[in-house]
């Protein structure tokens, strides 16, 4: 089943809607809740990441029997540096930014630690993929 | 009585009378839970769904929904019959009435005691901060308002874990008189605990209780039900016949525990109180997105202003939290309101001070099968392909969503949307006589008859 979801980019009101919605469709789905919050945690991050630096964005959501994969594309200015990027407290964002709460620099790297496969490509100066994978049942990786 | 397991079976305490109920769907569409539908012409509460908020008799405009009771008659089964009194209870009345003509009225109407929910608050407190210590996760959820507890437990089951398994200051009480009143020689089954309760959602706590527990309350009085009362003995009394209240007096905690804040002041870290049973929904959804950061606890109340808001209050609520303001602060600060109350007695009911577990119930699974959960999941997103997406709740359903919800449950079908039933007309593929049916089968055949006795016609009140 797939889902497909548009971000904007500079709307912090209204990041973490794909989350939200994503989260409902775990509900009626009868994920276990314990995975379903990774998953919602990852996601709002990724989406919170999406507002927070690209012009736009768009969410693939793909659910069969085992897993749930995110797909996130974007355009804007990309990561240059990913490993550095993956850095718990490493931010490239603004000041205004960090003054509504966001860019605090731990966006990807609780992406990696809320779910099971994370690939992330990008273009400096056009955009990046996130690709993300979580699995329903915590050993089936 | 019945075995009755209160992890299965939910009793509700609220009722739709059906010979009042005109199906106007303003419960049904107020409703956080989507707990209500129209057949036959009137609301009906799905009992797995519904959290006893009170939403749906706040918003009723013919008073159809109605809060149940134990017969005040009951009382008189016991020697000792003791009224456990919520401080908003006092706070309802004028400044002018005082507590001690208040006792009075309860002692004339039966009750042979007369005791505050809040004087185990301290001991609650300590309660609190072991469990704080105790456990890891945050932020914490008080248990307080047990309309809140059980919309976790159907909407936010992931958050279930974040309750605090701490018992009330109401449960705690009410063991703790039974205990006093053991020690002063009336055995517990001489005595009957009865609780004057501003709310449904406590009565629901009470006749079915979470978290592995047996209330030891007796029964439940209605607030609305005792005010009458006792403004009819105030009008007939004169105030010299008052007995005095001597003991028995809460401190500043205990007066404001219930109002917004009572709890949250207490926690030394950040702590968020909030009141409104959509705003609690809002917060909730932040807390699920991990989006609140270092919040440690969560005062949640179904009721705007706490328990000052609850549906079976008489007075004003912003009155009632301002009269209980005024008194806390002439308590504060002195050497007694800074003691711990209780909570150093020689009777010790703290080993009771902990819940069992609080079970999540997911109501929005569309299916336990995952695989068929799928398979419904892409059929409801179908139907809403089709269904008009406003919300009109002429299927007798608050939304399309939930219409589509149901006829995938097979609950409903999708000629119970007159859109889609005007249309199916259309195409032959529905009769007119079967379409008419449809819609007396949700709202009753009298619906379109001319009806002068209703709210705005020509026969409003007679």
């Amino acid at each position: 089943m797939q889902y497909r979801f548009k971000i904007a980019g500079g709307d912090f009101s209204n990041a973490g809607t794909v989350a939200s919605s994503v989260k409902k469709i775990l509900r009626q789905l009868n994920i276990n809740h314990t995975v379903s919050k990774r998953i919602v945690i990852a996601l709002y991050e990724a989406e919170v990441n999406v507002v927070a630096h690209a012009y736009s964005g768009l969410v693939e959501i793909d659910i069969d029997s085992e897993k749930l994969r995110a797909y996130i594309a974007d355009k804007g200015p990309g990561i240059p540096d990913i490993p550095k990027a993956m850095e718990e407290g490493f931010s490239t964002a603004s000041p205004q930014v960090r003054e509504m709460g966001f860019g605090a620099g731990m966006g990807l790297s609780n992406m990696k630690r809320n779910c099971d496969i994370l690939n992330i490509t990008s273009e400096p100066g056009t955009g990046t993929n996130v690709e993300m994978i979580t699995y329903f049942k915590p050993d089936a990786r | 009585m019945p075995d009755k397991n209160p992890h299965t079976e939910f009793h509700h305490a609220l009722r739709v009378n059906k010979n009042a109920c005109t199906g106007c769907t303003h419960c049904m569409t107020v409703c956080q839970t989507k707990a209500i539908r129209v057949r036959n012409g009137k609301a009906r509460i799905i009992a797995n769904r519904c959290v006893d908020c009170g939403e749906c008799y706040k918003v009723c405009p013919v008073s159809a929904i109605s809060v149940e009771q134990d017969d005040l008659q009951m009382i008189f089964d016991y020697e000792a019959r003791v009224i456990l009194i919520p401080s908003i209870f006092i706070g309802q009345f004028s400044h002018k009435i005082p507590a001690s003509s208040i006792y009075s009225a309860l002692k004339d109407i039966g009750f042979t005691h007369v005791f505050q929910v809040e004087n185990t608050v301290d001991m609650v407190l300590e309660a609190y901060s072991e469990y704080r210590q105790k456990n890891e996760i945050r932020p914490l959820i008080s248990s307080f308002c047990p309309a809140i507890v059980r919309l976790i437990q159907v909407r936010f089951p992931s958050l279930v874990d974040n309750i605090m398994r701490v018992n009330p200051p109401i449960d705690m009480s009410a063991l703790y008189y039974l205990e006093q009143l053991k020690a002063s020689g009336i055995p517990a089954e001489k005595t009957g605990l009865f609780y004057a309760t501003p709310c449904a959602a406590k009565i629901a706590a009470i006749k079915s209780p979470v978290g592995d527990t047996e209330s030891v309350i007796t029964g439940v009085i209605n607030m609305n039900f005792l005010y009458n009362k006792i403004q009819r003995y105030l009008q007939n009394t004169s105030a010299e016949k008052n007995m005095p209240v001597t003991d028995d007096l809460l401190n500043s905690r205990g007066i404001l525990w219930s109002l917004t804040r009572g709890e949250a002041v207490h926690c030394d870290k950040r702590a968020l109180a909030v009141d409104g049973i959509r705003n609690v929904t809002e917060i909730l959804e932040d807390v699920e997105n991990d989006k609140l950061g270092s919040v440690e606890f969560l005062e949640l109340r179904a009721c705007d202003e706490g328990c000052a808001g609850g549906i079976l209050m008489t007075g004003n609520r912003f009155l009632t939290v301002e009269r209980l303001r005024k008194l806390a602060s002439e308590h504060a600060g002195s050497k007694e309101d800074k003691d711990k109350k209780l909570s150093d007695r020689f009777i010790n009911v703290k080993e009771h001070s902990f819940l069992g577990n609080i079970e999540p119930r997911n109501i929005e699974k569309l299916d336990e099968d995952f695989n068929v959960a799928m398979k419904k999941m892409a059929r409801k997103r179908r139907m809403m392909c089709f269904l008009p997406g406003f919300d009109c709740g002429a299927c007798g359903a608050p939304d399309c969503q939930t219409l589509a919800e149901d006829i995938v449950q097979g609950r409903a079908q999708i000629s119970h949307c007159v859109f889609l039933q005007h249309q199916l007309v259309k195409q032959n593929l529905l009769s007119h006589e079967k379409a008419g049916k449809i819609t007396e089968e949700i709202w009753g055949n009298e619906r379109l008859e001319k009806n002068c006795n209703k709210i705005g016609a020509e026969d409003e009140n007679y």
